[in-house]
């Protein structure tokens, strides 16, 4: 070895070092450039849209635009337990009259109504007033609003009015979660008789997560067994396996629905054997049976596939090891090949379970009203009430749940253990 | 499986309880799919099986469902197959040009922020599906592109290209890089390289992954749901106006279809993947 440490050059006379970074950095870029139009399409068209839920399901400005002076004026009212000063007034009296003049009041009358129960009633005396010109803005507007109807009178239909001011809202998601801003602007739950949507959620991870428990019970033991068979019969069985996964969902369902119904082939078989009587065939789809057993047999397969992957890689060998050590076969199973299967375990749990709660178009065929998941509660929203912004909120909602999951099971278990069959 | 001869009784009962667990489950899972067979042959109009199927009456099987589909009047079964094969081919081309190219990016060490980027580009495949209707909605509404062929296309790419970038990232995590040394040492240019040695090589896992893609886009009904008109109606859309409204032995017919063509599929996935095991050294 040399004493002295010289810089190794290319051919070219360029230092290595220099020479292999900027190698390195065009690798860099190539390798970029390959990922990138699929990276940018998707962030164009997905990424991006995701982003923008998030912005409709907090987006509250419709009526911070439509009553500019009025919250400007309102910057000055002080003493909210007193009515708002003359400005106020005024401003709101300008700003409704320009609402007149675009066709736009009943827009904002319907958006008040929702702050505060009665207000459609107020707006659409104001609106008659203006309409034939009785209000006389040289003197208080004040006091002839105050004369249109008592309400007017009442500060807390400013104070509804002073707390749409923000342009952005949290309402959306607190109303996904059966509660609202209450008048005094503290957060509240809705009457016990209309919390639907705090069911909804419970259920849709109860159905997930007993989905995932049968799934498994059942995905266990034939994974196990396609794993341990000699090719020959394994590949057999594979079939089993494979071809309720290639196949239409929609056909997947169509079959329950002809099993489960009434006059279906299952209850023909439990009359058949004398379970029950001809004349009262238990109902076994509309409801959350129905849900419970397609479910399961349509996500199985995602169960056994990542199961099977794992299982085919442990040796039999360290079985009978176990039991030549002294371990009974249920010991050998517990303590040895048990162990080995939990990233196949994690990988179809997770899956199942991130399929089954986000899971829409079964329940909505089998599932009946009790067997209704969050999903669809969104497509209802997007499709029927046109509520985009609670769409979104209770989708991001979903999401958020879906990734916190995705996140725990990455810790603890490591999401390169996935795999597609 | 056969037991050893020395084992306990008490194991041989848990043994034979184990296999006819086993029995139950692989029939659940696969006897559902031929209900639909026998029903889609039925002479009467309901989804019940008649006294004369049960009793093998030929009378009582008929190909009527089979002619409504293809011959029927109100039937919008044609219409629906051309869309959805037509979705189907150009998402599935446009999945795997997008997947593959990125999947060989991502297979490269000089990849910088990998994880981040896999993350990304299998988003779709995590996020569920209803989710991604939703922004791929409003994505396609503001773009104007709301009830087109094209705007269902790139949802179906967006939807599909997880598959091909999974499956070619595996295929390529076996890949021997010498061999693309070895073409561009011999004065191959890289685009060369990529169709003479490359592709052939990750081709199995390519065409996998397009098969994925194909039936994702094929099946897909969530997304579509939110984007298409009239006009672009496909297989699973019928499928789901029927299966609402009236279920109509013609939906079995065409049901029973779809499970043959599942079964092409499967079939060619099934071969595909021992080629490419095989293409890889894995040995069994």
């Amino acid at each position: 070895m040399s004493s002295e440490t010289k810089q190794i050059l290319t051919t070219d006379g360029i230092p290595l070092e220099v020479s292999l970074k900027k190698a390195e950095k065009k690798n860099k870029i190539k390798a970029f450039l390959l990922v990138a139009p699929l990276l940018l399409f998707l962030v164009i068209t997905y990424i991006f849209p995701i982003g923008d839920m998030f912005m409709r399901s907090v987006d509250d400005r419709m009526v911070t635009n439509m009553l500019p002076k009025t919250f400007k004026a309102m910057e000055k009212w002080e003493n909210l337990e007193e009515l708002p000063p003359e400005e106020v007034y005024r401003g709101f009296y300008e700003d409704y009259k320009v609402l007149v003049e675009k066709q736009e009041h009943g827009k904002l009358g319907q958006r008040l109504n929702k702050e505060k129960n009665g207000f459609n009633t107020i707006t659409k005396r104001l609106f008659r007033q203006i309409k034939r010109n009785k209000i006389d803005e040289s003197i208080s507007i004040k006091e002839q609003i105050n004369k249109i109807h008592k309400r007017w009178r009442n500060v807390e239909f400013w104070l509804a009015i002073k707390r749409t001011a923000p342009p952005y809202t949290m309402a959306k998601y607190l109303k996904g979660m059966d509660m609202y801003v209450a008048s005094d602007g503290s957060i509240a739950q809705v009457d016990e008789d209309r919390r639907i949507h705090r069911i909804l959620w419970l259920r849709t991870l109860e159905i997930a997560f007993f989905v995932t428990l049968f799934s498994f019970f059942m995905g266990y033991p034939i994974a196990h067994l396609l794993a341990t068979l000699p090719m020959k019969y394994s590949n057999l069985l594979m079939i089993c396996v494979l071809l309720p996964f290639w196949t239409s969902l929609l056909v997947r369902t169509a079959s329950w629905m002809i099993l489960l119904q009434q006059q279906g082939v299952v209850n023909d078989f439990f009359v058949m054997i004398g379970l029950v009587g001809d004349d009262n065939r238990p109902e076994m789809m509309y409801n959350k049976v129905g849900t419970y057993v397609a479910m399961t047999q349509i996500l199985l397969p995602f169960m056994v596939l990542p199961l099977y992957s794992v299982m085919k890689t442990i040796s039999p060998s360290l079985m009978r090891a176990g039991k030549s050590l002294g371990g009974t076969p249920f010991v050998a199973f517990w303590k040895v090949y048990f162990p080995l299967t939990i990233p196949g375990i994690g990988a179809g749990c997770l899956l199942v379970f991130i399929l089954a709660i986000g899971y829409y178009i079964t329940p909505a065929l089998v599932g009946g009203a009790s067997g209704t998941l969050i999903s669809n509660q969104i497509a209802f929203h997007m499709k029927t009430t046109l509520d985009w912004s609670f769409a979104s909120a209770m989708g991001l909602m979903l999401l958020t749940g879906v990734l916190v999951i995705y996140w725990i099971y990455n810790k603890l278990v490591g999401v390169d253990n996935i795999k597609l069959g | 499986m056969a037991l050893p001869s020395y084992t306990e009784t008490r194991y041989r009962i848990w043994h034979y309880i184990y296999l006819t667990i086993c029995t139950f489950v692989f029939f659940f899972l696969i006897a559902p799919l031929f209900v639909i067979f026998p029903l889609s042959f039925n002479a009467e109009e309901f989804l019940v099986f008649s006294e004369g199927m049960k009793n093998l009456d030929p009378d009582a099987f008929s190909l009527r469902w089979y002619k409504d589909m293809i011959y029927g009047t109100k039937n919008p079964w044609g219409l629906a197959a051309k869309n959805s094969f037509i979705i189907a081919i150009f998402a599935t081309i446009g999945s795997i040009i997008l997947g593959t190219l990125a999947a060989l990016g991502l297979s490269s060490r000089h990849m910088p922020y990998k994880g981040l980027i896999m993350a990304t580009l299998i988003s779709p495949m995590i996020v569920p599906l209803i989710i991604s209707g939703v922004a791929i909605f409003f994505f396609m509404a503001k773009a104007g592109l709301a009830a087109t062929h094209t705007g269902i296309v790139l949802a179906h790419i967006i939807l599909g290209t997880p598959f091909v970038v999974i499956t070619v990232t595996a295929t390529l995590s076996g890949f021997d890089h010498s061999v693309t040394r070895a073409a561009a040492s011999l004065g191959s240019n890289p685009v060369n390289t990529f169709m003479k040695i490359t592709l052939p090589l990750i081709l199995p896992g390519v065409i996998s992954g397009g098969l994925f893609a194909f039936v994702t886009s094929f099946d897909e009904v969530v997304v579509v749901l939110f984007l298409a008109g009239l006009e672009n109606t496909t297989i699973p859309i019928q499928m789901w106006t029927g299966l609402r409204e009236q279920l109509s032995p013609t939906i079995l017919a065409v049901a029973t279809c779809l499970i043959l063509l599942s079964t092409l599929i499967l079939i060619s996935a099934e071969l595909l993947r021992r080629r490419s095991e095989r293409l890889r050294g894995i040995n069994r």
